[in-house]
């Protein structure tokens, strides 16, 4: 069998092909930075998540350190369930506090890792149990005004 | 006449409809082996689709085709192919494979049905070409050939695996008269060189009696006469007659079936 | 009518089988599909490098408009490049696939076969599925995802000269905002299984509808453009189904 031009042509092309999907791999998506390292499972439990999302970061001081992958509804306790995979890499005291936060005002919410001072730290498959509830920016609001408005009452 | 183990191509009462319009409606044929034998009659009388049911791309509507000991109308696809292996076919049109040179085209069969290494399918395929006198065009592509060319390179790679049996339709058509003889040398020659049979489909009756071993008249789906060409030649039959001589009046009819021409005008007069 | 349109379509699912059937000699004889390969793929690459840049280049301009009344140029990145994996690469190069290669099988089938050339090879023993519509198939399938991946990516690139080099988007801010927005498995890897799957209904219909041709010069026009609007709605409609199963709203 002879190599022929065409063979040549049909390898450029899928050399390109594949450059390309490497290319949006690592360089456009997070291939490069996710996966790459083990991950352990934390749950943590919320009266309210707010607009969280499966697949949403976990961060602790800024630096994503894990991603939501489940998020359920406890029938027996009314309560939110999240589990998250945390970065094999990273440790969290036991006492850690759970919070979602938005980034922005507008923007999309994340779970925030307060990290506390125990000495034990969290296991695999652990929950974490303190936490703080989303944010809600109507109530927020409502609370404002009503507050402002008994200001007003007092004032007169 | 014949020994009937000498018999390679045996029709038997052959009937075959196209969406219920009879085509063929009784065909009788026995083709010797080593013979060179014509099919003739005008066009759409179906000879074209005679030489398909031969070569079981058409499953005859009833009847039989004995090719051999086979029987092809009750062959599998896979027993068919293994028969067509040891046909060769020259289409009306040439049918050469467009997007290839005329060297692979004839090297086509050799290369899907045979083992050989490249070096001697190309001595082969020059061979084949030789014999059509076409080797120094092996680099051609089909388009930029003539149509005798054309038909030549067909007939090279209709016999590329030396087949016991070649079918050739219409091998004459739009031919010039030197082109025309040339062809019918070359498929008498083949045939004798290669010890095949050929069954050949055509009208042009000066260049089969002069090349072929017996002949077959075929109108409205019917043998209607036979005989070797000097039988042919001698024949007083009024059909053989007007095809010999080319006449307009006589027993063919070149007309479509259609109803008769009073019935369609009333009936297109009622309408409008 | 009715019946024929369903008499169609079930030739159309025996000539599937067929075609799957008879796949073996395309992998067996590979030059075969390389051919085909080059034939639907690198005859594509180029305009599907133009396009893809064009569409990139647009992307960023409109995007860069819009993010701009919300301050949040920085998210341009993440912009583009989920728009692109996720759905207009895909279904872009597939469209511009079925038009260029696509169209081109359709004819080179529909005149084979109006030609006798299938019916030739047929008489010599050689299945014409097997020799000429499986390698065009599998040619087409293999080449759809190298080209949707290529077209995203140029588009990506497109994106990223007009809001990183002329309009001057922060180069850091637009590459991690897009890392950290597009999921490899989530939108890149559900963008490749998108364009493989154009990729097989394309080719499908791209040689079933050369095969199945009336064998006449107006046939095969006929087969053409019946090619590319099939194509064009089968595409469209497929990445509807294909879209509310992967991205149930979930993000
Ligand atoms: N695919 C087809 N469908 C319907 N009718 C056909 C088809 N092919 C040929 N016919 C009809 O069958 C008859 C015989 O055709 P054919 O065998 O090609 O004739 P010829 O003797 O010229 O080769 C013609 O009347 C033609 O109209
Ligand atoms: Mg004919």
């Amino acid at each position: 069998m002879n190599r022929t031009v065409l063979d040549l042509w049909v390898g450029i092309f899928v050399a390109i092909g594949i450059v390309a999907l490497l290319f949006l791999a690592l360089k456009v998506g997070n291939l490069s930075s996710a996966h790459l390292s083990e991950t352990y499972v934390l749950q943590a439990r919320f009266d309210n998540i707010g607009g969280l999302k499966v697949r949403g970061p976990v961060k602790s001081a800024g630096v994503v350190v894990g991603r939501i992958v489940d998020i359920k509804f406890d029938t027996a306790t009314y309560e939110a369930v999240v589990t998250m995979d945390i970065d094999g890499r990273f440790r969290f005291p036991k006492d850690t506090f759970a919070s979602i936060y938005t980034s922005g005002l507008l923007g999309e919410q994340f779970i925030g890792f307060d990290v506390g001072g125990d000495e034990k730290m969290l296991k695999a498959g652990d929950t974490v149990t303190k936490t703080q509830s989303a944010v809600v920016l109507e109530k927020l609001i409502s609370q404002f005004l009503f507050n402002k408005a008994a200001e007003g009452q007092e004032t007169k | 006449m014949v020994l009937s183990d000498d018999i390679l191509v045996d029709i038997q009462d052959l009937h075959f409809n196209y969406d219920g319009r009879p085509v063929l409606q009784g065909i009788n044929m026995k083709i010797p082996r080593g013979k060179v034998v014509a099919i003739m009659g005008g066009s759409g009388c179906g000879k074209t689709t005679l030489l398909r049911c031969i070569g079981g791309q058409l499953r005859p509507t009833g009847g039989m085709v004995r090719l051999e000991k086979h029987r092809v109308c009750e062959m599998s696809q896979t027993e068919l192919y293994g028969l067509r292996r040891k046909m060769g076919m020259l289409f009306q049109f040439g049918a050469l494979f467009t997007d290839m040179t005329v060297f692979d085209n004839v090297a086509f069969p050799m290369r899907e049905h045979t083992d050989l290494s490249e070096a001697m399918i190309r001595d082969l395929v020059l061979m084949k070409l030789e014999a059509v006198g076409l080797r120094g065009a092996h680099a051609l592509m089909p388009g930029e050939l003539s149509g005798g060319m054309a038909r030549r390179v067909a007939l090279a790679r209709a016999v590329a695996l030396d087949p016991m049996l070649v079918m050739y339709d219409e091998p004459f058509a739009g031919l010039d008269p030197i082109a025309l003889g040339v062809i019918g040398q070359l498929i008498r020659k083949l045939n004798d060189a290669l010890g095949a049979t050929s069954i050949m489909v055509t009208h042009d009756v000066h260049e089969s009696l002069m090349i072929v071993d017996y002949i077959y008249f075929v109108s409205q789906g019917r043998i209607v006469a036979e005989g070797t060409p000097d039988e042919i030649r001698a024949s007083t039959d009024p059909f053989v007659h007007q095809f010999v001589h080319a006449e307009v009046e006589g027993p063919v009819h070149f007309d479509y079936p259609a109803p008769s021409v009073v019935q369609e005008f009333l009936s297109g007069g009622a309408r409008g | 009518m009715t019946v024929d349109r369903i008499w169609r379509l079930g030739f159309a699912a025996r000539f599937m089988f067929a075609v799957l059937r008879y796949s073996g000699a395309s992998f067996r004889r590979l030059p075969l599909t390389l051919r085909e390969i080059y034939f639907s793929g690198v005859l594509s690459l180029l305009i599907i490098i133009v396009s893809g840049l064009f569409v990139g280049l647009v992307l960023g301009l409109q995007g860069y408009e819009t993010l701009q009344r919300y301050g949040s140029t920085e998210a341009l990145g993440v912009l583009v490049a989920l728009s692109l994996t996720r759905e207009l690469g895909p279904v872009v190069a597939a469209l511009l696939f079925a038009s260029r290669a696509g169209s081109s099988v359709t004819a080179e089938i529909g005149l084979m076969k109006a030609t006798e050339q299938l019916k030739a090879m047929d008489m010599m023993a050689v299945h014409p599925i097997a020799r000429v519509v499986a390698p065009r198939f599998w040619g087409g399938v293999i080449s759809m995802p190298l080209l949707a991946a290529l077209f995203s990516a140029m588009g990506v690139l497109g994106g990223w000269l007009i809001g990183v080099v002329f309009i001057g988007v922060d180069d850091g801010a637009f590459w991690s905002q897009m890392q950290s927005g597009v999921d490899f498995r989530y939108d890149i890897w559900n963008g490749v299984i998108k364009s493989f799957v154009f990729g097989i209904a394309v080719s499908l219909i791209a040689v079933f509808e050369g095969y199945d041709s009336v064998p006449t010069a107006e046939g095969v026009s006929r087969a053409i453009t019946r090619t590319v609007v099939t194509s064009a709605l089968t595409i469209l409609a497929l990445d509807f189904v294909l879209t509310s199963f992967m991205f149930r709203g979930t993000s």
